[in-house]
């Protein structure tokens, strides 16, 4: 019996690709758990930074600003920074990056900018290299750190900012997914250079009247680039926690269906198995009937 | 007992101390100085140097950094550093050996982006080692 041979031969392929699938989602959930702790445990350094630029920056009303926060004065020449993983099998995580960066690059394109693409991760580099491989400049690749450090972060921080001192682009953004659930990542287009700074809340009494050591000013002027460090590295950890959460619901989906085909092939194999049973019987019955 | 200004450390990848002391010295760029309760508030930018943590007249602990900023306001002192290590954390003969193999790395070097590495990471020794002074 061939077809029943090559049934039970798939149901056995399905099963192991099964057992890899399963696998695969319990390491997304372990990593999963590393990557939120890391990105938890960043917050406060972020929070407190962003709480003292905007005290700063409110503080600075009327005086020249530095050029990080207040732009170079054009925004003729674009930088796109795409963060992605290094790894597929998780679902739409890379490619949904890379989408949205390449519409941002297609919508510059056509209003006549100039667009450069730094990439980081070796998906994202794929996915585009393609369509706009003469616009990308450089690719970074992680794969080589297991866990994301601040260590991680900084070259790329600092090839952008040195990148802005030789008036190399006016805006740099930055493309990343933001992790709001293990279900759900949100692909996020941040402006690192110019400087965003969230706009006070209405309201909100400008507490405390601050001292400062050196002139705010500088202090800007040291804070500024550091700033945009520390944001890159939460981009790279909210980013790296959304992509375990991806690969965690993709392989969970995955495992699902492998299941559901193993019943649907299972009871194909039985009813195979029966019919021959059958038909051997019925055989075996005309054949004693004919004596 | 005096009155305690807490303190936070704060570097990129995780708070690393959060507590109440009777004072604390920080390496200001424009020179040291001390928060205890009350200060005024401040923004200031840190040179790489050690914190020391007082506890009456008596050195608590110290504590290097690499640079950074402090806040100071409402009995309360935020410190952000990228890099923070406990001096009692830190071995004399180690960090010798390892600036001495620092040097060596500069003279090897072959091209400028080695050299120039190289010459951070012995700059960065040396301060560790001016910690420990």
């Amino acid at each position: 019996m061939a077809n029943l041979k090559e049934l039970k031969n798939r149901i056995t392929s399905v099963t192991s690709t099964q057992k890899i699938t399963k696998a695969m989602k319990m390491v997304a959930a372990a990593k999963l758990r590393h990557a939120e702790e890391a990105a938890n445990s960043a917050r406060p350094y972020a929070e407190r930074m962003e709480s003292m630029m905007v005290s700063l920056a409110a503080g600075l009303e009327g005086r020249e600003a530095p050029r990080l926060l207040q732009g170079s004065g054009s925004d003729q020449k674009h930088l796109l920074i795409v963060a992605t993983g290094e790894r597929g099998l998780c679902g739409g995580f890379n490619s949904s990056i890379a989408k949205a960066a390449a519409q941002r690059a297609e919508k510059l394109l056509a209003e006549g900018k100039d667009v450069q693409i730094l990439c980081v991760g070796k998906k994202g580099r794929d996915a585009l290299k393609r369509r706009y491989g003469r616009l990308i400049i450089d690719f970074v690749d992680l794969s080589g750190s297991k866990r994301i450090g601040f260590s991680d972060a900084q070259p790329i921080a600092q090839r952008a900012l040195s990148m802005f001192d030789n008036e190399e682009f006016d805006v740099c953004t930055l493309f990343y997914a933001k992790f709001v659930s293990v279900l759900t990542q949100e692909v996020t287009a941040q402006q690192l250079i110019p400087a965003s700074i969230p706009e006070k809340a209405e309201g909100e009494e400008s507490e405390v009247d601050y001292d400062y050591e050196p002139e705010e000013g500088e202090i800007l002027d040291e804070l500024l680039p550091r700033n945009v460090s520390v944001q890159v590295y939460k981009a790279l950890l909210e980013n790296s926690a959304s992509e375990q959460g991806a690969r965690m619901s993709a392989m969970d989906n995955a495992t699902r269906n492998a299941g559901e085909m193993i019943d649907k092939l299972t009871l194909q194999y039985n009813r195979e198995r029966q019919a021959a049973i059958t038909s051997e019987l019925i055989e075996i019955i005309s054949g004693a009937e004919a004596l | 007992m005096a009155e305690l200004v807490s303190m936070d450390l704060v570097s990129p990848e995780k708070l690393l101390l959060s507590d109440a002391y009777e004072m604390v010295v920080v390496p200001g760029a424009e020179g040291d100085f001390s928060v205890m309760a009350g200060h005024t508030p401040i923004t200031a930018v840190l040179r790489p140097g050690v914190i020391s943590i007082y506890e009456g007249d008596t050195e608590k602990d110290r504590i290097f950094v690499n640079g950074g900023f402090a806040q100071v306001a409402d009995d309360k002192i935020t410190v952000l550093a990228e890099e923070a290590i406990h001096v009692a954390d830190l071995d004399r003969k180690d960090l010798e050996q390892r600036i001495a193999n620092a040097a060596e790395d500069i003279e090897d070097a072959k091209d400028d982006e080695v050299r120039r590495k190289a010459q951070e990471n012995k700059d960065h020794l040396e301060q560790l080692l001016e910690a420990l002074g």
